[in-house]
């Protein structure tokens, strides 16, 4: 897996990719690792929420929800159990951060989830990793593993008296057990279905349980924020409300695909440098900043900052930070055509709109970039995406007609030529191999 | 798909190694139901890389669910197969990245070289193939999955030779 962090930027979450030692307990703790659990243990559990929550660490699975403010609102009192859920569900289209930090520095992510479960006091973790995970799983299940062995993890973590199981749980291949209550209806053996919220996770979450759900690149800077402090956190990154280290995983028409380290809010175009430019010395036509749910930018869009505000300002979301690159050989309607086909096959299908409307988007583009559209098709488009959004449960609807409606906002010319010349303009044996030339 | 029964599709029951297993499964979670999604991994596993009506009727016993139940689940998720495989089960990632990067030619020079359809069975019993979505794997693109293994930054020949080296 080629992976890399930026010349400047010293690598915060993937300092140890290089450094298979690190795999080990021991050389692990040789870097420093767990003295951000140690010190957390020595400090009130409100204590360590609230550095968090002054960090402005926001979520790194998607939604960029302030970590510290979700650990806020778990109950406090004991009696009742308590849970983390760790997201390593990580089926976003173009996402493949997660899996890096698991393969590389299985203990960060463990600390991490120590850590969290401390703040809001509680005693079991299950990490939900894809299913397809295999390695990663097996290297998690190894690091903790060690940690039981060395008092890290079980009936007294660290001997503060504190006690804390974590777990590894495979999934089974579905991208809607990444949504929260997906995940949960999952993990208690159901089918993955995303439930009604309010109640929120915090409250009734996990076997009834008010429950933490975090994702693993989140989780991962936890350490790090105890240890350095929540004003070092803030010291990284574009302003308050974006802070902090990001990996930004980019793939597609790049020289050297891959997942680079950068302070949260690099501009599109530097980090397309990192990458050693377009792929074979092409040109720049589009990109998805942040996985499939995101709407698509274009080329006079490269200078944008990848953080929260900015993305979301420019129309679009920095979600997972899945940086999807196509240069001018792509046909766009294929593009989105394909990640249709994606929603069609993920959609868990109980709502209605979102059951039946990603299955015409999927017709729809698809009947187009055959050459077989028809004139009033982005019409229907535009109604189908109208009706999809806030009409269904889940956020899997709404980010379904994220690509498709960036499609005809931003490339109607491209959908009318398929529609009026009956064919696609783009010969398809352009998409090579890395062998082909 | 009919066809010739691999050695563990007469399997009645869980092996005594995987009620350990089981076992050890059931203490992780506070309620028996939680296990079943790994439990049916275990099964898949243990009857040679799907579940049979047996394979179904064992976990249900174990979790204590209605079979029905478990139908239910095994339907919805992607890496649980109620029909039967190939020994060797390959999934060729299409998604968009993949895409970009070639995963056309991929899946053609599998579909050649196996000479059935997706989700087909060789009449060997070696192999099956699908396409599938983001493995997770999109800086290697294009890429597969044989088993359990990932095979990336492919070309068609790479590709002929790992389907020539399975057993
Ligand atoms: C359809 C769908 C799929 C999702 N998939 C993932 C995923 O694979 N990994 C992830 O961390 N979050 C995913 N999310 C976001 C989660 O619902 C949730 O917001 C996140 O795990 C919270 O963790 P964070 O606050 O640390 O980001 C998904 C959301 C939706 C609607
Ligand atoms: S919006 Fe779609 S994926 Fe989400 S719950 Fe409804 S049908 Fe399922
Ligand atoms: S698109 Fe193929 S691994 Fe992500």
């Amino acid at each position: 897996m080629a992976s890399a962090a930026s010349g400047a930027f010293e690598p915060v979450l993937t300092r140890n990719v290089g450094n298979p030692a690190a795999l080990t307990l021991d050389g692990y703790r040789k870097g420093g690792g767990y003295e951000g659990l140690a010190k957390a243990l020595k400090m009130q559990p409100d204590a360590v929420i609230d550095e968090v929550k002054r960090s402005g660490l926001r979520g790194r699975g998607g939604a960029g929800f302030s970590a510290g403010v979700k650990w806020s609102f778990i109950p406090k009192g004991k009696g009742k159990p308590k849970y983390l859920v760790c997201n390593a569900d990580e089926s976003e289209p173009g996402t493949f951060k997660d899996r890096l930090l698991m393969e590389k520095d299985p203990h960060q992510l463990i600390e991490g989830c120590a850590i969290c479960c401390w703040a809001v006091q509680a005693s079991t973790t299950y990490i939900y990793i894809r299913g397809e995970y295999s390695f990663a799983n097996a290297v998690m299940e190894q690091a903790i593993k060690e940690a039981y062995q060395a008092g890290i993890l079980g009936d007294s973590v660290l001997g503060s008296g504190f006690k804390l199981d974590v777990y590894m749980h495979q999934g089974a291949g579905a991208y809607i057990c990444g949504e929260e209550t997906g995940m949960i209806e999952s993990l208690e053996g159901k089918r993955g279905q995303p439930r009604v919220k309010p109640p929120f996770p915090a409250v009734v979450g996990a076997f009834g349980a008010p429950t933490v759900i975090n994702n693993v690149e989140t989780l991962a800077n936890v350490p790090h924020i105890v240890v350095r402090g929540a004003d070092w956190f803030k010291s990284i990154g574009t302003d308050e409300r974006n802070t902090g280290p990001k990996l930004y995983a980019i793939s597609g028409h790049v020289e050297r695909p891959g997942t680079y380290e950068t302070a949260i809010g690099i501009p599109f175009s530097e980090l397309l440098d990192l990458a050693g430019g377009m792929y074979r010395g092409g040109k720049l036509k589009a990109y998805i900043p942040g996985g499939a749910s995101a709407a698509i930018l274009t080329a006079d869009q490269a200078h944008l900052k990848l953080d929260f505000d900015t993305m979301t300002k420019a129309g679009s979301m920095l979600g997972s930070a899945a940086v999807m690159v196509m240069d001018d050989s792509t046909c766009m309607v294929r593009s989105v055509a394909r990640l249709a086909k994606f929603f069609n096959h993920e959609s868990c299908g109980q709502c209605t709109p979102c059951r039946e409307g990603t299955n015409w988007l999927e017709l729809l583009l698809t009947r187009i970039e055959h050459g077989e559209g028809r004139p009033g098709d982005p019409q229907l488009l535009r109604s189908v995406c109208k009706n999809m959004n806030g009409t269904a449960l889940c956020a899997l609807a709404e980010a379904a007609v994220g690509p498709v409606d960036s499609l005809i906002k931003r490339f109607p010319d491209e959908v009318d030529q398929h529609i009026r010349d009956r064919a696609c303009p783009f010969p398809h044996r352009r998409y090579f191999s890395n062998g082909a030339s | 798909t009919p066809g010739a029964q691999p050695a563990e599709g007469g399997r009645r029951d869980f092996s005594a190694a995987a009620r350990a297993q089981l076992q050890e499964l059931f203490k992780r979670y506070p309620t028996r139901e939680a296990a079943l999604i790994p439990a049916l991994h275990i099964a898949q596993r243990e009857w040679g890389g799907w579940l049979p009506d047996a394979a179904i009727a064992a976990v249900a016993r174990e979790v204590e669910l209605p079979a029905a139940k478990v139908y239910g689940v095994v339907t919805f998720y992607d890496l649980l197969h109620q029909h039967q495989v190939g020994r060797h089960r390959i999934r060729i990632c299409t998604n968009l990245p993949c895409m970009l990067r070639g995963s056309d030619e991929i899946m053609e020079t599998v579909r050649q070289e196996l000479a059935v359809g997706e989700n087909e069975v060789t009449p060997d019993g070696r192999c099956s193939y699908v396409h599938f979505e983001c493995l997770g794997s999109c800086d290697t693109a294009p890429m597969m999955m044989v088993d359990d293994a990932y095979h990336e930054n492919l070309t068609p020949e790479r590709v002929r030779q790992i389907l020539g080296e399975l057993d």
